[in-house]
């Protein structure tokens, strides 16, 4: 659906995108993922017609980014960083002036702006002024308006940035459904957790490159140097784990509590034989669970970005 | 068709939250309208009211064009919300007529707002009303896209009111609205026959009055080259500095 190879975005001298490549297939949720200043609004920028491209190759819905803009601006939403929509405007008229750019004719547009406003629970404010909406109200009429003219691609930039936690976690379940109806989304974030629990597949950007494309399980497994198990059992373990890090030789023991350890691997291994064993010994074990590092430590493993600085930004952000 | 509802939709928003908006109206109307009941009260007979009507037709035509125009511009180009319109499947060209059309036809309205108040006081025989609409509607095209022009070029709604303002006000005196062009100073001819209204005037004037320094086709001719200069030079200024 979307193809992009050697994309390059300069700023004069300075190169904001250094010739980035990777692909979206149909019906997918793509995240890109950086701090900012990362170079994600440029990418998005040239995919969308509003920036021009310095270098490389961009194909949308199989039309050339370059030559064949109109005909890609047709089959794609946008919605920006920022909520655009005109603050004088009621929502219904927001909504139905999208539409109207797009062609649509009176009674379609009416009939897929009430469908909107139901889809986003924005009925009740339909008929107020743009500039009455809260926040979060804005971002999700400004993603309806996205959306009145059915296109197949969304892109987003920054979908949830500084809005409130319900109406971030209402975006998001709307994003998925929409992404079930068969839309294809390409979102920017710098919220890690965002990009975990939406995308099927996020490439981490840093500095205008993309050091890594993957699924989130992909990504966390790249930087998944040991294998880590957590076991919780029902009575103290005091005696055991000494005998326990002699009979399974190849893990390293380490008691973490008064009735928890740790057993760490170079390789993967399954909890079973562990459990067995203590359960031999009459510790019964509550629970046992495999612990694997976060989408964030992969983040930080794969880019060496500083983490905190970037919540920071965040913050700043909000 | 498409286009035509995406053309339709853009003029018919701009309307409805800019043109018929108390601000404008009172730039747009009360300005030119006080300027004429000023002229009209000073003038005894009706050869003056003939003489000076050309003159305030033109500029009732360049405030009504130019006085929302370049602001809206600037302010939904600050808001992001002109990146709407961008993005939208529709030439930039259709994009940029839509967004003018507005300005001109509240333009063409205004031209009207003194005609009326001189009909009031004589009656108007002999007027050429084809020219007389021709002249207004080139003459409010022409002023449309310098005000366009200006609104491409800047990036803060102050700056657009300045830069209108630089052209506006000078426009008065060297285009020949209320005195002749043949009698500026030498130096300063050249730089009127550079000012659209200078085409405008005259072109009104032979539609009311008869008489005019230049034939009326020249002086439609020369409007018309301007109106496809000032519009291809502003399209040329929005693809160099918005679409980056």
């Amino acid at each position: 659906m979307i193809e992009v190879q050697g994309l390059t975005k300069l700023y004069g001298s300075f190169p904001a995108v250094r010739g980035i490549a990777f692909h979206v297939a149909r019906g997918e949720i793509f995240g890109l993922l950086g701090p900012n200043g990362a170079g994600k609004t440029s990418t998005i920028s040239m995919l969308i017609g509003l920036s021009r491209i310095s270098a490389g190759a961009v194909r949308i819905a199989g039309y050339d980014a370059t030559r064949e803009m109109p005909r890609i601006q047709r089959d794609i939403g946008v919605v920006p960083d920022e909520s655009n929509l005109y603050d004088e405007l009621e929502g219904l008229e927001n909504l139905c002036f999208s539409g109207a750019l797009y062609g649509m004719t009176r009674k379609r547009r009416e009939q897929r702006a009430a469908e909107l406003l139901d889809q986003f629970g924005l009925q009740a404010v339909g008929s107020k002024p743009f500039k009455t909406y809260s926040k979060g109200m804005k971002r999700k009429l400004t993603i309806a308006a996205a959306l009145m003219h059915e296109p197949s691609i969304l892109f987003l930039d920054e979908p949830t940035s500084g809005i409130d936690v319900a109406s971030a976690r209402q975006i998001r379940q709307n994003l998925k459904d929409m992404n079930e109806r068969g839309t294809t989304i390409f979102l920017t974030t710098h919220y890690i957790e965002e990009a975990g629990r939406l995308c099927d597949r996020i490439a981490l950007m840093v500095e205008g490159r993309i050091v890594r494309i993957g699924t989130p399980d992909e990504l966390m497994s790249a930087c998944q140097r040991e294998h880590i198990i957590e076991i919780t059992t029902a009575g103290p373990l005091a005696g055991v784990a000494g005998e326990l890090a002699k009979v399974f030789s190849h893990v390293r023991v380490r008691v973490t509590g008064e009735s928890t350890l740790r057993l760490q691997t170079d390789h993967a291994s399954g909890v079973g034989p562990f459990v067995v064993w203590l359960h031999e010994r009459g510790v019964p074990v509550v629970e046992a669970t495999l612990i694997r590092p976060t989408l964030e430590d992969a983040f930080v493993a794969l880019t060496s970005v500083d983490l905190a600085e970037m919540k920071r930004e965040r913050e700043r952000n909000s | 068709m498409g286009s035509w509802i995406a053309f339709s939709s853009i003029l018919g928003k701009d309307i409805r939250t800019y043109y018929a908006k108390p601000p404008n109206i009172s730039w747009g109307i009360v300005f030119p309208l006080a300027w004429s009941v000023m002229f009209f009260v000073k003038s005894s007979t009706p050869v003056d009211v003939r003489t000076l009507l050309p003159g305030l037709v033109v500029l009732s035509v360049l405030f009504g064009t130019t006085s929302m125009l370049a602001v809206t511009i600037t302010f939904e180009r600050r808001r992001r919300s002109f990146e709407r319109l961008l993005l939208a499947p529709m030439s930039l060209t259709s994009l940029m007529l839509a967004k003018t059309s507005g300005a001109i036809l509240f333009g063409v309205f205004n031209a009207f707002v003194p005609v009326v108040l001189a009909r009031l006081l004589i009656v108007l025989p002999g007027v050429n009303w084809i020219i007389f609409l021709l002249g207004v509607l080139l003459l409010a095209m022409a002023s449309t896209f310098l005000g366009l022009l200006v609104a491409v070029s800047v990036s803060e709604v102050f700056e657009a009111q300045t830069f209108s303002n630089f052209f506006r006000f000078p426009m008065i005196f060297l285009s020949g609205m209320f005195l002749p062009v043949q009698d500026l100073p030498h130096w300063l001819r050249p730089v009127s026959s550079l000012l659209p209204p200078t085409y405008g005037v005259d072109l009104i004037r032979q539609a009311v009055t008869g008489q005019s320094r230049l034939n009326w086709i020249l002086n439609a001719t020369v409007l018309s080259l301007m109106v496809g200069l000032l519009l291809a030079v502003s399209i040329r200024q929005v693809k160099r500095r918005w679409i980056m």
